[in-house]
């Protein structure tokens, strides 16, 4: 691990009433890195998003931005940090174009008027600069185009704002083989341009196809965070099902009753990296 | 680390530039995928006029034309204001009686009261602004759906009407500067002048447009497109205005009636200014946005709640437009004002036109073919001497009609994918 962390958490408690979702987890996400989060259905991979972009308060823990420690409070205060979060279900308008869509809540003004032909230019560079050629027009509708390029329009949004980090929630889960190959290939490109981007999938070949690391929450807790090229597919399904596999993952004597035992520690982290 | 390589092909973003060919392939494309926009409205409108024409010649004169606009001005208004309801997927049942109550308002400012119009106006539209905002506050912050909100509202401004005019009197509204709104023209010069200004607005801002993405190298439609648009709305208002300047008076030595009725220039003004709040604003922007995902709307910022409030106040003061232009028209205010088919003829005006009622989708322009729609129907039917009844069931069955063409067309969207 040269390079510090752009977005590291320390720690992360977080309880709804008595269930506690997440314990003591801990994530770092890298400048030109893709980082995938997995686990199993509640493991806590929605939650985690949800307290890196500030809609659920943590109970305990830090974040740390680029070595700083930072508060996130609220999803403005992860946005000006520069934190974007492209959801599963998108949030895109099916009424307005491809421009109004990423521009929402943002658009361009000058004085009352909207500046149409800023926020176009703005548009078409983003997606150039991403090298998305499959969209025809940049005024058409977002309900013509298909699954793959309304998730293309989600994550040209994100990034549209010098953001930083780009957390992608099941970006490829409802899409064909050709649609996840490109959105994957787009994955790829913002990592590449600099960003951190944080990929949470069920999908182990889109995991093993793009990611640079993987981390594995295992019932609220983070189990290992490794480089992919250190970890087998094998390995990654066992973290995901039993929380351990081998030397990684909770220790096979706090492994057996693993949940109320205390979690993983540092020592695990970053494996046999 | 192995990226997944997949073959893109097609040119970059920025497709060939479009022709006219192009265009007219690609309406008749989005026609077919069920975006029929104002097609509905302008076929009808032809259509109705040559029959009513073939079947009664005098509707097919200049007195008749101009009989038109007055009649159909306060429903138009209403149903303006209706848009923007209708753009969120909402519903006002309530307008019709707010515009009674405004118009009952007025009425008792500036006759009982003895103020001069301005006051009774601003008194008027004040009391459209607090309909307004107390509908949309009920459910936007309360949570009641708006049809519950704005039906109780139907019933409790019918009361108030009532109220107001002292059980069922009518009250006279003599005032030359009001009365003038629905019942006097402009000269003709200044008709022609009014005319010549908009085509020169209009021209200016679309070529205005097409240089400023010119010069950025953005896509633009062909300049023949803008040209053509022009064109079409100088011979619209020309041939209008034309029409409206001829002599409709039976007896000239009497008293000459030509001109503009004045209440259309109200019309434009407030049809331009919406439509640039709706397409030009980013507060309009969010009316579509939330109109067609709240959610997303949320997510990317939007005080949603503020737009849900927001467009019940503008249709509850447009309907306060429409009471004074009904008001004006009647030269009184009565009980049933902005009662009986007022509500289905603005809500179906704005359907006609094509807005949907599903929200999301809709223009200002549209309450404005609809309610020439309506008006035509309405005045058609009337010199053919039907009955009311007959007239609120075709009006019923034409408001369906309406109803059934936004549903099915919503539904091809849907199956062809566009929109």
């Amino acid at each position: 691990m040269s390079a510090t962390p752009l977005l590291e958490l320390r720690g992360i408690d977080k309880s709804f009433g008595p269930v506690q979702v997440l314990r003591d987890v801990a994530l770092s996400a890298y400048p030109g890195e893709v980082t995938a989060l997995v686990g199993d259905n509640g493991a806590g991979k929605s939650t985690l998003v949800k307290c890196i972009s500030g809609i659920y308060p943590t109970d305990a823990g830090k974040f740390l931005f680029d070595g700083r420690p930072v508060s996130i409070n609220s999803p403005r205060d992860a946005a000006s940090l520069g934190i974007e979060v492209v959801y599963q279900d998108l949030a895109l308008c099916d009424n307005l174009d491809i421009v109004q869509n990423m521009f929402l809540g943002r658009e361009k003004r000058s004085g009352i008027v909207l500046d149409e032909p800023t926020m176009e230019q703005m548009a078409a560079e983003t997606l150039a600069g991403l090298s998305v050629r499959t969209v025809k027009s940049l005024r058409q509708h977002v309900s013509s185009l298909s699954g793959g390029q309304r998730q293309t329009v989600a994550i040209a949004k994100a990034v549209l704002w010098n953001s930083k980090v780009v957390i992608l929630d099941e970006p490829t889960a409802a899409l064909g083989v050709a649609q996840t190959a490109q959105v994957l290939e787009l994955v790829r490109r913002l990592a590449d341009s600099g960003l951190a981007v944080v990929l949470i999938s069920h999908n182990m070949n889109d995991v093993f196809a793009v990611s640079d690391r993987i981390a594995a929450l295992y019932l609220g807790q983070m189990v290992a965070q490794v480089k992919t090229t250190d970890i087998t597919h094998a390995q990654i399904v066992e973290l995901i099902t039993a929380g351990r596999t081998g030397t990684l993952g909770l220790t096979a004597d706090t492994g057996g009753n693993g949940n109320g035992s205390a979690p993983a520690g540092p020592q695990h982290r970053g494996g046999m990296a | 680390m192995s990226t997944t390589a997949v073959k893109q092909e097609g040119p970059a973003t920025v497709a060939s530039a479009p022709t006219i060919g192009s265009h007219v392939r690609g309406y008749f494309r989005r026609v077919r995928g069920g975006d029929i926009g104002a097609l509905p409205a302008v076929a009808g409108l032809l259509v109705l006029c040559t029959i009513f024409s073939i079947m009664r010649p005098s509707f097919l004169t200049a007195g008749n034309f101009a009989n038109l606009f007055t009649q159909g001005a306060a429903v138009t208004l209403i149903a303006m204001g209706l848009v923007f309801v209708l753009l969120l997927g909402e519903i006002d049942l309530s307008a019709g009686f707010a515009s009674g109550v405004c118009a009952a308002v007025l009425a008792n400012v500036i006759t009982v009261l003895g103020h001069p119009w301005y006051v009774a106006v601003l008194a008027a539209v004040l009391t459209g602004l607090v309909i307004g905002t107390s509908l949309g506050l009920l459910v936007a912050k309360v949570g009641i759906p708006s049809f519950v909100v704005t039906l109780a509202g139907f019933l409790a401004f019918q009361g108030v009407v009532l109220l107001l005019m002292e059980e069922g009197r009518n009250i006279s509204v003599r005032d030359p500067v009001l009365v003038a709104i629905a019942n006097r023209n402009l000269p003709p010069t200044l008709g022609w002048a009014l005319a010549a200004l908009a085509v020169a607005g209009f021209a200016a801002v679309q070529l205005l447009r097409y240089r400023k993405r010119a010069a950025r190298g953005l896509i633009n439609d062909p300049l023949a497109m803008v040209l053509a648009r022009i064109g079409v709305l100088a011979v619209v208002l020309g041939v209008a205005v034309y029409v409206l300047n001829l002599e409709r008076s039976r007896n000239v030595l009497i008293s000459s009636l030509k001109g503009v009725p004045i209440v259309v220039p109200i019309i434009a003004v407030l049809l331009v200014i919406w439509t640039f709040v709706l397409q030009r604003t980013s507060y309009g922007r969010h009316i579509y946005a939330v109109g067609g995902n709240k959610e997303a709307a949320r997510r990317a910022g939007i005080n949603v709640d503020r737009i849900r409030i927001s467009v019940f106040v503008i249709c509850s003061t447009m309907a306060a437009v429409g009471g004074i232009v009904a008001a004006s028209r009647a030269n009184s205010v009565d009980p049933n004002t902005g009662g009986s088919n007022v509500l289905l003829y603005a809500v179906g005006a704005a359907v006609i036109g094509g807005t949907s009622l599903f929200g999301g989708k809709g223009r200002v322009l549209d309450a404005v073919l609809g309610g020439a729609v309506v008006a035509v129907i309405d005045n058609g039917m009337g010199l053919m001497g039907y009955s009311p009844g007959v007239k609120y069931v075709v009006t019923g069955v034409v408001l369906l009609l309406a109803a059934s063409v936004d549903a099915l067309s919503r539904r091809r969207a849907a199956a062809t994918g566009n929109r």
